[in-house]
């Protein structure tokens, strides 16, 4: 139990996806620019990470591993994350129309956001349980949403700033987003 | 859609600079420049991949279905990217432990699936591959770039190896390295400011096109007193040294040719001719 606390602390914080491990940074920058969509964007994510976290495990570990394939995981993984969010896709929409409604836009962009694949090879490469891998998924999927929404809300104020004409749109933006990571550094002197 | 191989390099690297101008593939770049080595490892590697997928891609575009193109990139792609990331493993160790879970992601890395979508499932197999080898030689000066700032303000030297042991020693004893730029924060600002100054470059350039073109409008629509365009070579010149063209011996001159060039003077003629038989 102590070790589950300590993953999700992990991965929500000290090791936040966006701000200390780089993965997922394309709709950080991209889709970030109001809090809802930010919000809509994070959700999605964190519905198709842990499902695809429970499933690249599985399939690791009963399917690649008993014949020796260990090396193919890179394309099985993308294929079954690719496949999976296809699935999810249709599943919402013939099953629960609302979340497709709020989610649906956001799913096709997920199958090339690094998170995703990153979070699947992360728990390889730990050597996490199944347990320990779906909520590793889970939290690091809530630790991007969380760092989405705040910068969103932080982007929503640079829009009425005014800084020198060549600081315009992208590079204010990676300004503020070092300055946020740097409030999140704050929380790798943390050890347990 | 032809373009020559120097084009299809300028682009690659300068014009259409996948980092820099578009924008594209910020994980590696954010994740990788901590060290000069690094990033040229890293570069090295996208080269690799976003050739031979691009040229694969190319071969096989006419067979590839529509609906199922972006599916069958991505399977194309991951090949590539397991046989470099076995190659790494297996050659380069250090570098694989520095990199680590980067080598793998280069198969989401948006650069490598935007090129195979915008230019290699448009051209043939030869523009493609050296397509890919521009682009991603681009790519790695980029790298280079960002983590030449970072290992050089972060350590004060360059060129160290993946563990931080050699390299070349730049600045010496008296300067006490800023580690903030070889943290996550320190990627973030030196990307904003290298982008801030490619932007100033291009404004700059932009700012003397446009008023390089007024000048141009100025100039042929006569308000411009001393210049004009020469209507023969369309260079600029000054008015008093402009002459009008002399036609050399047995010419026509420019009225003759006018008269011959209008209609309506044989007709009027023939018409009087037959008024005068009447």
């Amino acid at each position: 139990m102590e070790n589950i606390f300590m993953i999700m602390f992990t991965a929500i914080l000290t090791e936040n996806f966006i701000f200390s491990r780089f993965y997922g940074c394309c709709p950080f920058l991209g889709v970030s620019d109001k809090p809802s969509t930010a919000l809509g964007m994070g959700m999605a994510v964190t519905f198709v990470m842990t499902l695809s976290s429970a499933a690249t495990w599985a399939v690791y570990h009963y399917l690649l591993v008993p014949f020796g394939l260990e090396y193919l995981k890179t394309i099985a993984f993308i294929l079954l994350i690719a496949t999976l969010v296809q699935f999810i896709e249709m599943f919402l929409r013939k099953f629960i129309p609302a979340l497709y409604g709020a989610l649906g836009i956001y799913l096709p962009l997920i199958t090339t956001n690094c998170a995703v694949l990153g979070a699947a090879l992360v728990n390889i490469e730990e050597g996490y349980s199944f347990i320990e891998s779906v909520v590793f998924g889970f939290s690091a999927a809530i630790g991007f949403t969380l760092a989405i929404v705040v910068f969103a809300g932080v982007r929503e104020r640079l829009n009425f700033a005014n800084p020198p004409k060549a600081f315009r749109g992208f590079p204010i933006l990676l300004i503020s987003a070092s300055l946020a990571a740097m409030a999140f550094s704050g929380f790798s002197g943390m050890k347990f | 859609m032809k373009k020559s191989i120097p084009t299809l390099f300028k682009e690659g690297i300068l014009i259409n600079n996948p980092v820099f101008v578009q924008l594209l593939g910020m994980c590696p770049t954010l994740a990788t420049t901590t060290s000069v080595m690094n990033a040229l490892g890293m570069g090295a590697a996208v080269i690799v991949v976003l050739a031979f997928s691009n040229l694969f891609i190319s071969l096989l575009r006419k067979i590839i279905p529509g609906e199922v193109r972006i599916a069958s990139y991505i399977v194309i792609i991951s090949g590539f990217v397991t046989a470099v990331e076995l190659i790494i493993k297996a050659y380069f160790p250090a570098i694989d432990a520095a990199l680590g879970l980067f080598i793998p992601l280069i198969v989401v890395n948006c650069i490598i699936l935007a090129r195979a979508e915008a230019f290699a499932s448009k051209n043939g197999p030869l523009a493609s591959f050296i397509d890919g080898i521009a682009t991603g030689i681009g790519f790695m000066l980029a790298l280079v770039c960002i983590a030449a700032v970072r290992e050089l303000l972060g350590s004060g030297a360059l060129f160290a190896a993946s563990d931080g042991s050699g390299g070349v020693q730049i600045f010496g004893d008296w300067f006490s390295p800023a580690t903030i730029f070889l943290l996550p924060s320190g990627a973030f600002l030196t990307l904003g400011f290298l982008i801030a100054c490619v932007q100033k470059i291009r404004n700059t350039s932009e700012e003397r096109a446009r008023i390089k073109s007024l000048e141009m409008d100025a100039i042929e629509g006569g308000y411009h007193a001393t210049l004009m365009k020469d209507p023969a070579t369309g260079k600029i010149i000054r008015r008093s040294s402009y002459r009008e063209p002399v036609p050399a011996e047995g010419e026509p001159t420019a009225e003759e040719l006018e008269l011959l060039d209008d209609p309506e003077i044989p007709e009027t003629s023939a018409e009087n001719n037959e008024k005068g038989a009447e």
